[in-house]
């Protein structure tokens, strides 16, 4: 039986092929950083963050994936046994390089619980030069303290690291924002997940 | 077998780890405590599907995707396999993309300082769908090798740069493909990162079946993507 590719870095020079329209090349891209323009069912949110080296500097060539359910946790996926809300495809992809502070920000809704379980999350997969694999983490709200309480995931996850999940919510008079920062090493690295 | 069947974990003996010190970037970058196990779930076991609507008609030929004013210049070459599952079932119908330096080992990237010559007629992008029996195929120009400065006098091997989605999230993949041959694979700090009896599955084969007469080089590259585990989720 064949066996599994090797992973490689994704190097500093992804952007003209994988993010083209948000770097200015000359290229369509698949994905961006508005996974819903207009107000459908759910709650129109943003979320941002930095990924964080070691050193506390802030990324400025990692690609930040996102995959979420819609705002009543379908996937659009046929594994996915409830139809899906067809206008939401719920996949987004940006490069932390054209922010002056290497931010990443995704439009969105708030997705619903995707099942039993499980708290409404944002599945994030992260790729950049020195990370040889990518990294899959999952982004928790913290105005969702009951369901967070009662996630299988979050559970299973050491007490002490859990905050490393969820993103702070702000209001601050428009969209509601959800801050979300990745560190990479440290006290308070990051939980990656071995997806 | 269906699509709630969860996939066969990451095998670690053949993707490289996260520190590789003689990779200088992995030293602040790479995640320092293990991973946390995660019962497979809806969130893994789906992930975005992409159709031909994601596609434009010359977005697998390199050689004619960014063509301005004539060709690009460089070894035209054709790079095709297909895409399998550990089980050995192809994936149909999945995006493949690739991204590359062109022919004088320089890539469009604005970081990139590198000083030999862009090339006007060659962007280094494209990307395919593969077909039911998962073959994808490019039209391209060989990459150049380039320097980097993870150490003195250090030189990639020429490469493509490759992503793939599967059929989950769980699958998902960035790899390289390097060529057969390549004196700088044994100098290469990313290449050398990955587990010794792994490594050859980055080398693309020549392949004079694929190679057309008078017209261009074929190489052979498979990729084999996580396969489904035996029992299916519940509820
Ligand atoms: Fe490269």
């Amino acid at each position: 039986m064949p066996k599994q590719t090797p992973s490689q870095t994704v190097g500093p020079y992804f952007a003209y092929g994988l993010t083209p329209e948000q770097y200015g090349y000359a290229f369509s891209s698949i994905a961006g950083g508005v996974l819903a323009a207009e107000a459908g069912d759910g709650e129109r949110i943003r979320i941002e963050g930095r990924v964080l080296d070691g050193a506390g500097a802030a990324v400025s060539d990692a690609m930040v994936e996102v995959w979420q359910a819609d705002g009543q946790g379908r996937y659009a996926h046929p594994a996915d046994p409830r139809s899906s809300n067809a206008r939401f495809r719920g996949f987004g992809r940006v490069g932390t390089g054209t922010d002056p502070e290497h931010r990443f920000v995704f439009e969105t809704v708030k997705p619903g619980a995707s099942g039993e379980g499980q708290a409404p999350h944002v599945n994030l997969v992260l790729f950049l030069r020195g990370l040889l694999s990518h990294a899959y983490t999952r982004i928790y709200f913290s105005d969702e303290a009951e369901a967070n309480a009662a996630d299988a995931v979050l559970a299973a996850v050491p007490a002490e690291r859990r905050a490393t999940l969820i993103a702070a919510r702000a209001d601050t008079g428009g969209t509601p924002l959800y801050r979300f920062d990745i560190r990479l090493q440290g006290d308070r690295e990051t939980v990656f997940f071995d997806v | 077998m269906s699509d709630r069947t969860p996939f066969k974990p990451r095998d670690w003996d053949s993707h490289p780890p996260y520190l590789y010190p003689d990779y200088k970037s992995t030293a602040l970058r790479a995640p320092r405590k293990p991973l946390v196990p995660l019962a497979p779930s809806l969130s893994e076991l789906t992930g975005p599907v992409f159709g031909h609507d994601s596609l434009g008609p010359l977005d697998h030929d390199l050689t004619r995707n960014a063509a301005k004013e004539g060709e690009p210049l460089g070894e035209r070459i054709i790079v095709t396999g297909r895409v399998l599952d550990e089980d050995g079932r192809p994936v149909p119908q999945t995006l493949v993309e690739i991204w590359q330096a062109n022919a004088a080992g320089r890539y469009l990237h604005k970081v990139d300082q590198h000083p030999a010559p862009l090339d006007p007629n060659f962007l280094g992008a494209g990307r395919c769908l593969t077909d039911d029996a998962g073959r994808y195929r490019f039209v391209t120009i060989k990459p150049g090798a380039y320097p980097w400065g993870n150490h003195p006098n250090a030189w990639r091997p020429n490469h493509i740069h490759f992503s793939l989605f599967g059929p989950s999230l769980a699958t998902r993949l960035v790899t390289q493909m390097y060529f057969p041959g390549d004196p700088l694979l044994a100098l290469d700090p990313i290449f050398q990162g990955t587990p010794a009896a792994a490594r050859d599955r980055l080398i693309a084969a020549f392949s004079l079946e694929v190679t057309e007469p008078e017209w261009a080089l074929g190489y052979g590259f498979d990729i084999v993507l996580r396969g489904r585990a035996a029992t299916p989720m519940e509820g």
